[in-house]
Formats: structure tokens, sequence, C-alpha cells
């Protein structure tokens, strides 16, 4: 196996070394499962509503919760103003960035009220603009959003504007012309990004090993100049850590970061596709033992932080307010079709 | 004859390809264990191993552009691009130079691809897993561009591909893989490449479509029958090279004309396809020329209500065709 030279830059990360565990007070733990557990109620929710026949596609981020949301948090922690260009698995993304379940599941219904695309486009596609924090996710064509986020950098820097820009995106992704193509040019001129890949280990079916002849995605992070940090990214303090330093590095202009964050997809590629095909239920069964939200629930309870009473409270808050969500989704109308040819271009 | 699906007609012809000829191999997203998104590949792994159905790294530059390395040399690689809509990336290499090898190379090199790609809308695909992108192609010389409608079809001129030593992309319209199905012979058959078909004989309109459209231009038939309109609607099959002599004798038989597509409408296959009436049919005619395509903006919306409002249906290609018929 070929190995670049720069590997040394490449550093692993456990949960135990934390130079921000002084933010990280037991209620800020607390704070932060609860959202977790809402967002897989959330998940599973919208999974069902699939299987209804209610919702026509969904990607799940069951597995990827504790990389999507450490990550939004400590980017919104430690940066001055964020622009996000997530990639399609992104629910505990958007919930982590402020978006409620009665939003996304507005969303994933196509209904109206959508606010990322008004049901033109996949669920939490589009753009959601607020003045701090900014989630801009065009397309789900892999790894196109590394160069818009390249961009936007690039436009941050050339407007003195001091946002931080971070992006998501899956192990395949990184296969793409894109993907290298951006993250060279972030190299380059030492722009604020932070590329985060979520690895899961397929993309799809296929399987990593098809992918790259590399075992951390990180590696290729010293192609371009910049680190590559691997994170295990089912703990989400790790995740955490990593994500705030990347910030704060791109804050001070020292330049872009790469962060690998080994992840498990816990359900199939979409609610279209049978994984059965292409993981034996053996391989299912090893990516269950390593739940984001498993593990950090015996941390917590470890830690003497959650008790299996607040565990119970936060699963029935979690479902009432999801089936509060549902009932108003549910209930939204449909985009209609009198601004259909709108916002092709500028309007006269 | 047996009873098939598109999806199906599609496995078989690359499967009896596979056997006849140790040169074809396919490479793409996902074709090995998954089968492919749409199981259009299901079970050729397991018959030809993982040296020719090889799933590969997801860049589709690299997809066609290794496909195209490999034709030059001298294998026939059936090149899958997941979704139409991915097709981006590959078109430097399809475009910008697979259709470009032989003119360039004065015929010393050649390149016998196929790119397969599934197409089309009404799947609920949203944006990105919908659009209609065989007219950027169409315009190209040193491709060929087939839209099958039919399993028959698209058995026959799928081998036809794959045997053409030219490049060749083939779009499968995704709507129609487990809608339509169909006779398909037991016995061997291939279908030429460029040769447009009537799928309903009538005398009274020529209604031209390719794809899925070519089924709701039947149905739309149906229902100009019973208001006493003979309508003939005329499946292209090909849209690059485009089969001349079967739109215009069908035009100067019908002397009226309704052409059908799902993509956008401004520089569709519609505009070529009216161009050519024009240029050498027009005494024949007896209406405008009309077409029913779907609308100008850039791509197929998700929601249920907009992607219907975007899709040509059977009701709005009756209107159509009423439309020319009252002339
Ligand atoms: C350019 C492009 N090619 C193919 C696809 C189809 N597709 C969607 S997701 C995906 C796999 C992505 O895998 P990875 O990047 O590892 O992310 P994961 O879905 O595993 O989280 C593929 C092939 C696409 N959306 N865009």
């Amino acid at each position: 196996m070929v190995r670049s030279r720069n590997t040394a830059a490449t550093q692993t990360r456990k949960a135990a070394e934390h130079a921000v565990a002084e933010v990280l007070t037991p209620d800020v733990l607390l704070g932060w499962y609860s959202t977790m557990v809402l967002v897989r109620t959330l998940d599973e929710r919208a999974w069902l509503l699939n299987r209804q026949g209610k919702a026509a596609i969904l990607a799940s981020s069951q597995g990827h919760e504790a990389t999507q949301m450490g990550a939004v948090w400590a980017a919104v922690r430690y940066s001055p103003s964020l622009a996000i260009f997530p990639f399609y698995r992104g629910l505990a993304t958007a919930i982590a960035t402020g978006i409620t379940p009665t939003e996304a599941l507005l969303s994933i219904l196509a209904k109206a009220g959508d606010p990322a695309s008004g049901g033109r486009q996949f669920p939490l596609h589009g753009a959601v603009m607020t003045p701090k924090l900014k989630v801009i996710n065009i397309s789900n064509v892999v790894a196109t959003q590394i160069p818009h986020a390249v961009g936007y950098a690039l436009g941050c820097r050339m407007s003195g504007d001091p946002t931080v820009t971070m992006t998501t995106f899956g192990d395949g992704a990184t296969s793409e012309g894109d993907w290298h193509e951006g993250m060279n040019y972030a190299g380059i001129y030492k722009l604020p990004v932070v590329f985060i890949c979520e690895n899961n280990g397929v993309a799809i079916s296929v399987p990593q090993r098809k992918q790259m002849a590399i075992v951390n995605v990180a590696d290729r992070a010293a192609g371009y100049g910049m680190p590559g940090v691997v994170v295990d990214g089912t703990d989400v303090m790790a995740v955490y850590e990593v994500v705030g330093e990347a910030v704060r590095r791109a804050v001070r202009g020292e330049g872009p970061t790469f962060i690998e964050a080994k992840v498990v997809r816990l359900l199939p590629h979409t609610s279209d596709d049978d994984d059965r095909r292409y993981r034996t239920p053996e391989e299912l069964e090893d990516m269950k033992r390593r739940d984001p939200l498993k593990k950090f629930k015996e941390h917590l309870m470890e830690q003497g932080i959650l008790t299996a009473q607040l565990d119970e409270q936060a699963h029935k808050e979690a479902k009432e307010h999801v089936d509060r969500a549902t009932e108003a989704a549910e209930a939204a109308p449909f985009p209609d079709t009198g601004d259909f040819y709108d916002h092709v271009y500028a309007s006269e | 004859m047996a009873v098939k699906s598109v999806i199906e007609a599609v496995r078989e012809a690359m499967f009896e390809e596979m056997k006849r000829d140790p040169n074809v191999f396919i490479m793409g997203e996902d074709v090995g264990k998954r089968g492919g998104v749409f199981l259009a590949t299901r079970g050729l792994i397991e018959e030809f191993g993982e040296e020719r159905v090889i799933d590969t790294p997801l860049a589709e530059s690299s997809i066609a552009g290794i496909a195209l390395g490999a034709a030059m040399q001298g294998r026939r690689p059936i090149a899958e691009i997941q979704f139409a809509d991915f097709i981006w990336p590959a078109v430097n290499q399809i475009i910008g130079e697979a259709a470009r090898v032989r003119y360039g190379t004065k015929g010393v090199l050649h390149v016998p691809m196929v790119v397969r790609c599934p197409y089309g809308g009404g799947v609920r695909g949203g944006l990105f897993h919908s659009q209609s992108p065989e007219a950027y192609f169409a315009h190209t010389p040193g491709l060929k561009v087939v839209c099958p409608s039919t399993p028959y079809d698209a058995k026959g001129l799928l081998k036809a591909a794959i045997r053409d030593e030219d490049p060749v992309v083939f779009f499968e319209h995704k709507r129609t893989y487990r809608l339509v199905r169909g006779e398909v012979p037991d016995e061997e058959y291939v279908l030429p490449i460029g040769v447009a078909d009537i799928k309903r004989a009538g005398s009274d309109i020529t209604c031209i479509s390719y794809g899925l459209m070519v089924h709701y231009c039947l149905e739309a038939a149906e229902m100009l029958a019973k208001e006493g309109v003979n309508v003939e609607v005329l499946d292209l099959r090909t849209v690059r090279p485009l089969d001349k002599e079967a739109i215009l004798e069908s035009v100067r038989k019908t002397s009226r004309v309704l052409i059908v597509h799902e993509d956008n409408r401004t520089g569709g296959l519609g505009a070529e396809v009216a161009a050519i009436i024009a240029e050498e049919a027009f005494g024949h005619l007896d209406a405008p020329i009309t077409r029913v395509t779907g609308p100008d903006v850039p791509a197929m919306p998700f929601s249920p209500p907009l992607e219907d409002f975007f899709m040509p249906n059977p009701e709005k290609i009756a209107a159509g065709l009423r439309r020319v018929a009252s002339y």
C-alpha cells in the first residue's frame, strides 16, 4: 500500500483528551443527549412516513448523528458566523442548526412550508439563510458542494466577511474530481474551510476498499497541504473537540482542515435501497454496537450524568414533540403551481 | 415469446452480449453485488465475476474516460451512469473526447463504448433524479443516442449499441423500467440504430415522440380515436441519427404534426424534428407543427403538484392533438 510521507499530519484523537472539556458541563451534555434522541425519533418517524407512502425518499442520518451534531455545535460555538454546505444525509445537521422537527417534516413531506425550497427539492435541499448561520445545499449530486464551499470562503475573504465555511460529505464523495479540485484550491489559498468527511465505509453498496487504496481518507489531506485528522465520529464529544479546533484554526487565518469522522450507516443508503443485497446481518449487528446514541447514553450513565428516569423523559418528550410535528406537517398544504415559473431568472 | 419488463430486457441484452463476446464488460457505481440501483445488472457479477462487472469509485468522469481508454484498446465497455442527472462530470469525456476520437485520428482509433443511463421523471425524483439530457448529446456529431420505449426495442437496440463501432449513449427512461411490459422473442435479435418505428398507424395526425412519452402518446391517440381522429404514433427510438425518411413519410401522409417530449422545450429534440419537417415537407403541412413538452424551467421539481405540472401526460397530449386536428 502506498502511503503519503505526510501521514504524520494525520492525528488520531480519543474521546479522552478534551481541550474544550470545560464547556461541556453536565447540563450541556444532557441537552445534547435530548436533542440526539429527538433527531433519532424524528428520523424513525420520517422512515415510517416513507413506508406509509407519504414521504417519497429519505436518506437517514442514523449512525451519523454524533458527527453531524457535534460538528455544527462546535462550529457555531467557535466561529463568528458560519456557512454550512452539507450533503443529503443531513437531518441531524439540520436539527443542530436550529431547523425544527415541524420544518424538517414539512420538507420531508414536500409541503409548501418546507423552509429550504418550498417543496421544489428533495428534503432539506435548498437554502436556509440567517445572518449568522447559512445552510446551503444546492443539489444532491455528490461532491458538487465542495467547490461551492471553497468559493464561498473565497468570497468571504474577498469581502472581509469573517464567516467560517464548513462542508460535509461521505467517503465516496472523495473520489469525485470536484472534491479534489476544491480541496486543492482551499489548500493553495489557505481558505477558512472545514471539510468533514462522514466515513461510513460504504457508498451505497461500494465498500471503501473499492473506492480508494488507503485506509484513512484523511491521508488525502496531506496532498492538498492541509492537516488531516481522524476522529471517532460516533463520539460526539470527540467530534466537538476536533471541529472546534479546526474552526478556531480557520478563524486565526491558518487555513483549511480536513476531518475524517469514522461513523456507521445504520440503515440502507436511502429508503429506496435494500442493503441486504450487499451487507451481512453480522455486519449490521456489528455496526449497531457503534450506534452513537447508544454510546453517548452509556457514557453519560457511567458518568452519573444521565439516569434511567431522565432517559425515559427524553424519549417521552421527543415522541410528543415528533407527534405534534407530524400532525402539523401532515395537515399543511402542498405547494401550488402559481409560482411555478418564478425564479428561473431575476424578475424584472 | 415471453412478456418482460424494460429492466429485464436491458439485463438480458447485457447478459447475452457478455456471453457472446468476452471483450464486453460493465463498469459503474453499485453495478456489482447491489446489481445497480435499478437492478439492471442483477446477477451479472455472479455470472461474470468482478473483473467484468466492475464497481467503480464514485467518479463519473473517470467512468466514462476509463471506458473510453479501454475501448480504444479494443474492449467493449458498457459504462453505467447511475442517473442521467449525474452524467455532467462525464460530459467532457463523452462529448468532449469520445465523440471526436475517430474524426481526430482519421479513423486510426475509434470508441466502441456504450454509456447507459436511466433518465426521465415522473418518479418523485426532484431536480436531480428526473432530468432528460438527451438533447445535449444528440447535438454532437460522432455520438449515437438511443432512447427506447419498450422492452423489445430496449433489448434489440442495446445489443446493437454494444456491437456498434462508435460511442452510443443509451438512455433508458426509468419510469418505463417496471411500468412497461411487452413481448420479447426468445430467439436472438438485434435492431438497427437510427430506425424509427410506427407504434400506431393512423392517417390524420403524426404524433412523434420517444421514451416514456410514446406510451402517453398512444393513450392520447386512443382518446382522439373516440373523437374520430386517427393518430399515427411514430417512435423515434434513436434521437441521433434521426430517421428522417420515417418522419417525412408519415408527415406526407397525415399533413399534421405534434411532437412530444418530456425534456424542456427550447432547443429540445422537437426543435430539430420540426426543422427537418419545415425544410423538407413544408408543402405537405395543413397545420403548424406543434409541440407538447416539459416547460422551460431548470429541472423537474419534487413536490407532487409541481412534478405533475411539469410532466406531459395523456391529457395534455390529447389537448395538443385536438389543437392540431382542428386547425
Ligand atoms: C455525482 C453523483 N453520482 C452518483 C450519485 C448517486 N449517489 C448518491 S449517494 C451515493 C453514494 C455516496 O456515498 P458517500 O459519499 O460515501 O456518502 P454516504 O451516502 O455513504 O453517506 C451515490 C453513488 C450522486 N448523487 N451524484
